[in-house]
C-alpha cells in the first residue's frame, strides 16, 4: 500500500517556473507576456495617436477657415464649437492635448513601450523581462493614465488648455481660464500615472539588457535597436523623476496656496496672495525634462530604422560603433540644454551662450547618424519593404528638421524665432515626423513577429506616399510663416492684419492634413484587417539576421521552445563575401561559415585564427 | 548555512540579481527627484536676498536621524540573523526596526508643529521655507513605502519563505531602508547648510 506519493519540493514554489492553463483574462488581460504587453501598448498607442490626429484636423479647420462656420462641428462638440465654430478657449485645449497625447502617449508609451517590451528580450535572447509582473503594471498605469487623459473631455470646463508645457501661472492659478480648472487637475493626475508607469518600464527594461542577456551576448554584439532602447530608458530614469519634482510643487502652488512658481497676480480683477514664486523655476524643472524627452521620443526611432535600413540594404550598418557613440553622445548632451528653450526668458547672455554651444554640439552625433544611415544605403541591395520606406523617410524628416534646429539653438536668432510657426515645423518634423515614421517602420517591419501574419504591401506604400507628401506639405510651409514672425497657437489669423496673407498658406496646409489624415485609414484597416486575414508570416521573412527571428511564428510562453540560442556574432553580417547566402543569423557559430570568416572576425583568438587560416590555405584559391 | 533547503535554479539567480539591479536603478530615480528638488531650492533661494530658510531647523530633526541611523543598524542586524537562520531573533529586530521607522515618521511630523508654531509654515510666501516641508514630505512618502517593504519582509518570515527567499527579500530591503537613512541624511545636511 504505497501507492500515496508526497511530494515535498513541490511546496514553497516560486509561481515562476509554472507552466498553467492561462484563462482569458491572464493571457489577453493581465498578461505578463512581454509579447503580450507590446501589442497592448501599440493598439493603445495607436488609437491614443488617432485621436490627437483628429484633434489637430479640428484646430486645422478653425485656422484655415476662421470665419466660416461647420454646423456638423456643433453637432459632436456642443457648446465647444457654438455656431458651428470652435470656441477660443477649446482651440487652445486641442492644440494642449494634442501635444500632450503625441509626445507623452503616442511618441513616448507607444513606441517604447511598443518595441522595448516587444524586441528586448526577442534580440538578447531573454525568455521575458526582468519583472513581468512591473511590465503589466506598467502598462496598466499608462492605460489608466489614457483614459484619464480622455476624461477630460467630459469634465465642464473643458481639458486642460496651457499647452503641453503646462507654464504656470496659467497652469497654477484654477481660475485663469476654463481649461486651467479640473481640466488641468485631471492632466496632471494624468501624467503622474503616466510619469510612474514609464519609470517602471524604463527600469525593467535596463535591467533586463544588462542582466539577462543569452550566451555570447556581449554589449557590442547588441542590435542598434537595442542600444537604443537601453539608452532611452535611462534618459527617461534620470529626467521623468525632475518632471515629478515640478509637478508636486505645481500641485501644491495649484491646490494648497504655496508660492513655488506664483508672484504679484491678479485674475480677473482680483489680487492673488502668493507672493515670491518664479514661474521661470517650472521651466528650468519642467525642460530639464522636456529637452531629454525629445530624444526618449527620437531615439527608438532611430534604432529601429538603423535595424531596418540595415537588414533592407542587405549591407552591415555603417558605423556600428559609431552609432552606438552617437547615441551615447546624445544621451549625455540631452541633459545640458535645456536652457535653449528659455533664451528669451532673461536669461543671462553669457548662461544663453553656454546652452547654445551644448545645443549645436548635438548636431555632430546626429549628423554622424545621418551619414551613416545613406552610407549604409550607398550601393546596397536596397530592398523597397514598406517598412524601408518608412526608414528613409525618418532619414529625410531628420535631416530636414535637423537643420532648422541649427538656427533655433542659436540664442541670438531665437530671439526672432521663438514661439513662432519656425519652431512648431522644426520639431514637427524632427521629433514628431522623424518619430512616427520610425514607429511605423517598427510596426511594417516587425508585425509578422507580432501577429504571424504580413501587412498588404500595397496598402503600406499608398499609405506611405500620403503621409510622407502629406507631412511635407503640412511642415515645410510653416518655416515660412515663423520666419514672418506668425506666433503659435493663435486662435484666428484674421484678427491680426501682418496675419491674414498667411489665411491661404493655412487652409493649404489644413487640406494636406486632412488627405494625410485620410491615408492613416488605409494603414488602420491594413493593420486591423492583416490581424486576421493577413497572409501567414515565414519564420524569418525578411532574411534578418537578429534572434527574434529564430523564434517560432507561434508565440509561446519563454520565445524560445528549446535552449535559448548562443550568439556568436554581430547582427549585421549581410552580404558577407564568401558565404551562399546574403545573411547570416547571429547564432550561428563561425565553425559554420568558414568560406566568408575573417581573421579579424575571431577577435584576436588566436586558436581560431590558425584553424581558419588553416582551412583557408586549403581550401581557398 | 542553516536551513538551507534546495538550491535556487540558475534561471531564478538570474531574476533575482535583475530584481536587485530594478532596486538601484529605482533608487537612482528617486535620488534624482531630490536632486531636482534641491537645485529647485538653490535657484530660488538665490532669487533675492529676502528668500532662504530664516530659521534654525527644529532640534527634532537630530532626533529623528539618531533614530533612522539606529533603524539602519537593526535592519542590518536583522539581515545578519536571516542569514544565520535565527528566524525568531530576525523577527524582532524587524518589528524593532518597524518601529523605529513609526517613530521617525512621527519625530518628522512633530517638527513640521515646531516650524509652524515658529510661524514657518507650508503656505509661505518665502518658498525657500516651503521647500522644507516638501522635502520632509516628500522623503515620508517614501518612508510608507519603506514601511510597507518591512511589513512584506515581516509577511515573508511568518510565512515562512525558504531560506533563501527569505535572505533575498531581507536584502533587498535593508538596501532600501539604508538608501531611507542615507537619502534623508542628504536631505538634512543640505539643509543645514542652508539654513
Amino acid at each position: 500500500m504505497s501507492s500515496t506519493v508526497i511530494s515535498h519540493s513541490a511546496e514553497h514554489h516560486d509561481s515562476h517556473g509554472h507552466h498553467h492553463q492561462e484563462s482569458f483574462i491572464s493571457k489577453y488581460i493581465f498578461s505578463g507576456d512581454h509579447k503580450m504587453i507590446a501589442k497592448q501598448f501599440l493598439i493603445t498607442g495607436i488609437f491614443m495617436a488617432v485621436f490627437a490626429m483628429i484633434l489637430s484636423i479640428l484646430f486645422r479647420i478653425q485656422l484655415a477657415w476662421p470665419d466660416k462656420e461647420f454646423p456638423i462641428l456643433e453637432v459632436f462638440l456642443g457648446k465647444w464649437a457654438a455656431g458651428g465654430r470652435i470656441a477660443p478657449e477649446f482651440f487652445l485645449s486641442l492644440v494642449t492635448i494634442h501635444g500632450t497625447i503625441m509626445v507623452f502617449f503616442v511618441l513616448t508609451a507607444g513606441l517604447s513601450g511598443t518595441f522595448s517590451n516587444l524586441l528586448i528580450p526577442y534580440q538578447i535572447g531573454a525568455r521575458d523581462m526582468a519583472s513581468p509582473f512591473m511590465n503589466m503594471l506598467s502598462y496598466w498605469m499608462f492605460f489608466v493614465a489614457s483614459v484619464i487623459m480622455i476624461a477630460s473631455f467630459f469634465v465642464e470646463s473643458g481639458p486642460a488648455s496651457a499647452g503641453w508645457t503646462i507654464y504656470p501661472p496659467l497652469s497654477a492659478v484654477p481660475t485663469a481660464i476654463a481649461g486651467s480648472a479640473t481640466g488641468m487637475t485631471l492632466w496632471l493626475v494624468s501624467m503622474v500615472l503616466f510619469v510612474a508607469s514609464q519609470l517602471i518600464g524604463g527600469i525593467n527594461y535596463v535591467s533586463t539588457i544588462l542582466n539577462m542577456r543569452t550566451k555570447g551576448m556581449d554589449l557590442w554584439k547588441m542590435p542598434l535597436t537595442i542600444w537604443a532602447f537601453f539608452l532611452t530608458a535611462i534618459v527617461g530614469m534620470l529626467s521623468f523623476p525632475v518632471l515629478v519634482s515640478a509637478v508636486v510643487l505645481l500641485i501644491f502652488d495649484r491646490s494648497f496656496g504655496t508660492s513655488f512658481y506664483l508672484s504679484d497676480l491678479v485674475v480677473q480683477g482680483q489680487i492673488l496672495p502668493n507672493e515670491g514664486g518664479s514661474p521661470i523655476l517650472f521651466q528650468h524643472l519642467f525642460w530639464f525634462l522636456g529637452h531629454p524627452e525629445v530624444y526618449i521620443v527620437v531615439m527608438p526611432a532611430l534604432g529601429l530604422t538603423s535595424e531596418v535600413i540595415s537588414t533592407n540594404s542587405r549591407k552591415p550598418i555603417f558605423g556600428y560603433h559609431a552609432m552606438v557613440y552617437s547615441l551615447i553622445g546624445i544621451t549625455v548632451l540631452s541633459f545640458i540644454v535645456w536652457g535653449h528653450h528659455m533664451f528669451v526668458t532673461g536669461m543671462n547672455p553669457f548662461l544663453g551662450g553656454v546652452f547654445m554651444i551644448t545645443t549645436l554640439i548635438i548636431a555632430v552625433p546626429s549628423a554622424v547618424k545621418a551619414f551613416n544611415y545613406m552610407a549604409t544605403l550607398w550601393r546596397g541591395n536596397i530592398r523597397f519593404t514598406p517598412a524601408m520606406m518608412f526608414a528613409i523617410g525618418l532619414v529625410s524628416f531628420f535631416i530636414s528638421g535637423g537643420l532648422t534646429g541649427l538656427f533655433l539653438g542659436n540664442a541670438a536668432l531665437d530671439i526672432n524665432l521663438h514661439d513662432t510657426y519656425f519652431v512648431v515645423a522644426h520639431f514637427h518634423l524632427v521629433m514628431g515626423s522623424a518619430s512616427i515614421f520610425g514607429m511605423l517602420c517598427g510596426v511594417y517591419h516587425w508585425y509578422p513577429k507580432m501577429f504571424g501574419r504580413m501587412m498588404n504591401t500595397k496598402l503600406g506604400y499608398l499609405h506611405f506616399w500620403m503621409t510622407f507628401i502629406g507631412a511635407y506639405l503640412v511642415f515645410f510651409p510653416m518655416h515660412f510663416m515663423g520666419i514672418d514672425g506668425v506666433p503659435r497657437r493663435y486662435y484666428a489669423f484674421t484678427e491680426f492684419a501682418f496675419m491674414e496673407k498667411w489665411v491661404s498658406v493655412n487652409m493649404l496646409i489644413t487640406w494636406a492634413a486632412i488627405v494625410a489624415g485620410l491615408g492613416q485609414v488605409a494603414f488602420l484597416f491594413n493593420f486591423f484587417y492583416s490581424i486576421f486575414f493577413g497572409e501567414r508570416a515565414p519564420q524569418n521573412p525578411w532574411n534578418s539576421n537578429t534572434l527574434e527571428w529564430t523564434t517560432p511564428v507561434e508565440h509561446i510562453h519563454g520565445n524560445w521552445p528549446g535552449e535559448i540560442p548562443t550568439v556568436h556574432r554581430w547582427p549585421y553580417d549581410y552580404s558577407k563575401p564568401g558565404h551562399h547566402e546574403d545573411f547570416i543569423p547571429q547564432s550561428v557559430p563561425f565553425s559554420e561559415t568558414m568560406s566568408s570568416n575573417f581573421l579579424h572576425d575571431f577577435e584576436g583568438n588566436e586558436e581560431a585564427e590558425r584553424i581558419q587560416t588553416e582551412w583557408d590555405a586549403q581550401n581557398k584559391k | 548555512m542553516l536551513n538551507q533547503g534546495e538550491q535556487p535554479t540558475d534561471e531564478k539567480l538570474v531574476s533575482r540579481k535583475a530584481q536587485k539591479f530594478s532596486l538601484w536603478l529605482g533608487m537612482l530615480g528617486m535620488f534624482m527627484m531630490f536632486a531636482a528638488l534641491s537645485s529647485g531650492f538653490i535657484v530660488y533661494t538665490a532669487s533675492g536676498v529676502d528668500k532662504g530658510i530664516k530659521t534654525l531647523l527644529p532640534d527634532t530633526f537630530i532626533y529623528s536621524t539618531v533614530v533612522i541611523v539606529l533603524s539602519s543598524l537593526t535592519i542590518h542586524l536583522a539581515y545578519k540573523a536571516a542569514q544565520m537562520g535565527n528566524l525568531a531573533r530576525q523577527k524582532a529586530l524587524l518589528f524593532v526596526t518597524l518601529f523605529l521607522g513609526i517613530l521617525f515618521f512621527v519625530l518628522q511630523v512633530h517638527s513640521w508643529e515646531v516650524l509652524a508654531s515658529r510661524g514657518v509654515y507650508f503656505v509661505n510666501n518665502n518658498a525657500s521655507q516651503s521647500f522644507v516641508y516638501i522635502f520632509t514630505g516628500m522623503h515620508l512618502a517614501h518612508i510608507i513605502a519603506g514601511v510597507i517593504v518591512l511589513i512584506t519582509a515581516l509577511v515573508g518570515v511568518y510565512k515562512p519563505l525558504p531560506a533563501d527567499g527569505n535572505q533575498f527579500r531581507m536584502n533587498l530591503a535593508s538596501i532600501f531602508w539604508h538608501f531611507l537613512d542615507l537619502l534623508w541624511i542628504y536631505i538634512y545636511v543640505f539643509l543645514l547648510l542652508n539654513q
